[in-house]
């Protein structure tokens, strides 16, 4: 049929109208074919981009730090998850009334609430760290946007102050600050995973769209302390601190036969669980970091110099005359003898007797001596800032120097170094290495540092110590034997000995017949009068030292000075 | 040989529906392994706190406060504690 034709239809057109109509047409569709091209062809990354961002996530694999705990598995610091206030200035919507219950809920001042928010920091800051339970259940209903609730790690140390100084602490990060939380920080700290999902509309993940990267937990620590052991050290030291209205104190236990920290303990102390106040002062690990003169307690290593050398006997006599000099120097003693025997020399704590006995070796000899059992040496603890105290070489040496070598002045140890010393005497001649990390016995190689007659016949000296005319009688423990030497040593104050300040010490060991524990004790300035090692440093050995035992049940080696208890008619059997 | 297309048509169809399930069977898996891998943790940190909360109702100062103060309980003095050294029955 021709249309065209029909005079009813024929269409009076112009051409240029059909050409400019299917111009448009064709440039519409070319419009949106090229736009088509350029989202699809050319553009497709952006896109691609938005869409995924909607349907994927990234998330990140919380990894917590790794608990430490004490030999018997007693936690002393767990990682556990708390919740902290977060807040985005850019999305923060919060009405006066809700800002005031805000601060009601977090129970801070509304105007530091309100300075704290004031912050104009791009992206998040933390409002408050960490939040108790209640607290974030509170928070979370109140739905306000821009505050935000996460979920973080937050350390705990169930064992307060007592094992404060070895511990140490982690900052607010999780990063160690002080002791064994900063010496083995890359061991604890846990490194978080990170997987990318696909999820639902609801948010569930539905897909893993690329491999997991696991989260590495931090590793677990098992120390050396015994908490039980720890705490009757921290116990009884406190209490000789206030008794004796000190300045300071330490105390170290360690196990003679392998070199373990059994206890370690300081005061002042701190909470670590309580951050507010940060003071550095009762932070500071002084049985490892200070140094002090060590006094009458370096005795029993000059008595092992010359017994080495076979210059004397255990019973030699020699004469200690009170106006005995070295060069200018004169020596004194605050209990003068004619004369004694090495062993009462060491009994006594006779500073004659030591010096005269530390002038019949060469500097070198006795530097030697000195050199092998530690001091100007670094302990070899691993913790954090232990310090290597102060030997001098002995080319520089005076006579005089020598002299007071012999008595403790002149040299500086820490207490823990001291304490490693003694193990020489304690575990037959042999040093093990410290450790702060509980340790398999066969694991440990030692280091022979006298032999094994000249440790023992030291020993037997130091044991003279405790027993009738020694200085350290009220050291004593019921039914063992002990052995150890005290120390009374005047401070140091701007270059001077001061008369009326001292540093009172004792180190000792039980049982003496096979010693398993060495104790060392510092008190710094006592100042109630008292102040002889024996007197104020002793009784805090003797204690700790008799309940340690009981705790590690080891056989007394001398059970007859324990049997006091009266034998009385309730008990028909006791003399049995 | 139209009888065999229907066949495979068939055929065809069934697979596709059972991948259809077999994907819905991955997804519920999936998710229900998310849930349980979740309470896994949440236990975890669950255990973490009763740890805590032993740890801190075992210290030993908290004992050592208790024994004294509520129940007035004191270490025994040396001269009431004797050492018995065990001897061979005969």
């Amino acid at each position: 049929m021709n249309y065209h034709a029909r005079k009813l239809l024929k269409l009076h057109l112009a051409p240029w109208r059909m050409a400019t109509v299917a111009g448009l047409l064709l440039a519409g569709v070319a419009a949106v074919g090229a736009r088509a091209f350029y989202l699809q062809g050319l553009h497709t990354d952006y896109l691609q981009g938005k869409g995924d961002a909607v349907a994927n996530r990234n998330l990140t694999l919380p990894a917590h730090r790794g608990q430490i705990t004490d030999r018997y598995g007693q936690l002393l610091a767990i990682s556990t998850p708390v919740e902290a206030l977060w807040a985005r200035p850019a999305d923060l919507q919060l009405s006066a009334a809700q800002r005031a219950h805000l601060a009601k809920v977090l129970d801070m001042p509304e105007r530091d609430l309100t300075s704290r928010l004031a912050h104009r920091v791009r992206g998040e800051f933390s409002v408050r760290r960490p939040l108790t339970p209640e607290q974030a259940a509170a928070v979370a209903a109140m739905g306000v946007p821009g505050l935000i609730l996460r979920r973080e790690f937050r350390r705990y140390y169930p064992a307060g102050e007592v094992a404060a100084h070895v511990v140490g602490f982690t900052n607010i990060d999780d990063v160690g600050q002080e002791g064994v939380e900063r010496a083995y920080q890359n061991w604890l700290a846990g490194r978080a995973g990170e997987r990318q999902v696909l999820r639902d509309r609801h948010g569930n993940a539905i897909r893993d769209l690329a491999p997991i990267k696991m989260a590495q937990m931090g590793g677990n620590l098992a120390l050396s302390l015994d908490l039980k052991i720890q705490f009757l050290a921290h116990r009884e030291l406190a209490a000789a601190i206030a008794k004796h209205k000190a300045k300071g104190g330490s105390i170290v236990v360690l196990d003679a036969k392998t070199g373990e920290i059994l206890a370690l303990s300081n005061q002042p102390d701190f909470n670590p669980n309580n951050r507010r106040d940060y003071q550095p002062g009762p932070m500071r690990n002084r049985a490892v970091i200070d140094t002090f003169e060590p006094g009458s307690t370096v005795k029993p290593f000059v008595a092992a110099a010359v017994l080495e050398r076979g210059l004397v006997q255990p019973g030699t006599v020699v004469s200690t005359p009170s106006d005995y000099r070295v060069g200018p120097k004169r020596v004194r003693d605050e209990h003068p003898h004619d004369s004694l025997t090495v062993t009462e020399i060491i009994q006594k704590s006779s500073n004659i007797g030591a010096a005269k006995l530390a002038m019949m070796l060469s500097p070198q000899q006795y530097w030697d001596v000195l050199n092998r059992t530690g001091f100007g040496q670094l302990p070899g603890s691993g913790f954090p800032g232990e310090t290597a105290g102060r030997l001098r070489d002995y080319p520089t040496w005076k006579p005089v120097e020598q002299a007071t070598m012999a008595y403790g002045y002149g040299l500086s140890v820490s207490l823990l170094q001291l304490a490693r010393a003694y193990m020489a005497f304690a575990n037959d001649g042999e040093v093990m290495p410290l450790s702060f990390l509980k340790r398999e016995p066969q694991e440990i190689v030692g280091e022979r540092v006298f032999s094994s007659a000249v440790a023992r016949e030291v020993r037997t000296m130091m044991e003279a110590v405790t027993q009738e005319g020694g200085t350290g009688t009220r050291t004593r423990v019921p039914g063992y034997r002990v052995a150890g030497k005290t120390g009374t040593a005047h401070k140091l104050v701007d270059g001077r000995y001061a008369q009326d300040r001292y540093l009172s010490s004792f180190v000792g060991m039980a049982p003496a017949s096979n010693p398993r524990l060495i104790i060392g004790v510092t008190i710094d300035e006592p100042s109630d009068g008292v102040y002889y090692g024996g007197s104020v440093a002793g009784p805090v050995f003797a204690q700790v030292m008799a309940a340690s035992l009981r705790q590690l049940g080891l056989p007394p080696d001398a059970p007859d000075t324990a049997t006091r208890l009266t034998r009385n008619a309730s008990n028909p059997d006791g003399g049995a | 040989m139209s009888r065999v297309n229907l066949a495979l048509a068939f055929v065809l169809v069934a697979c596709a529906l059972a991948v259809v399930q077999a994907q819905h069977r991955a997804r519920v898996y999936f998710v229900e392994l998310e849930r349980l891998k979740k309470e896994a943790r949440a236990l975890d940190e669950q255990w973490g706190q009763l740890q805590l909360e032993q740890g801190t109702w075992a210290n030993p100062a908290r004992v050592d406060a208790a024994a004294r103060g509520r129940l007035g309980l004191i270490s025994p003095p040396q001269d009431r504690i004797r050492v018995e050294t065990l001897s061979e029955a005969p």
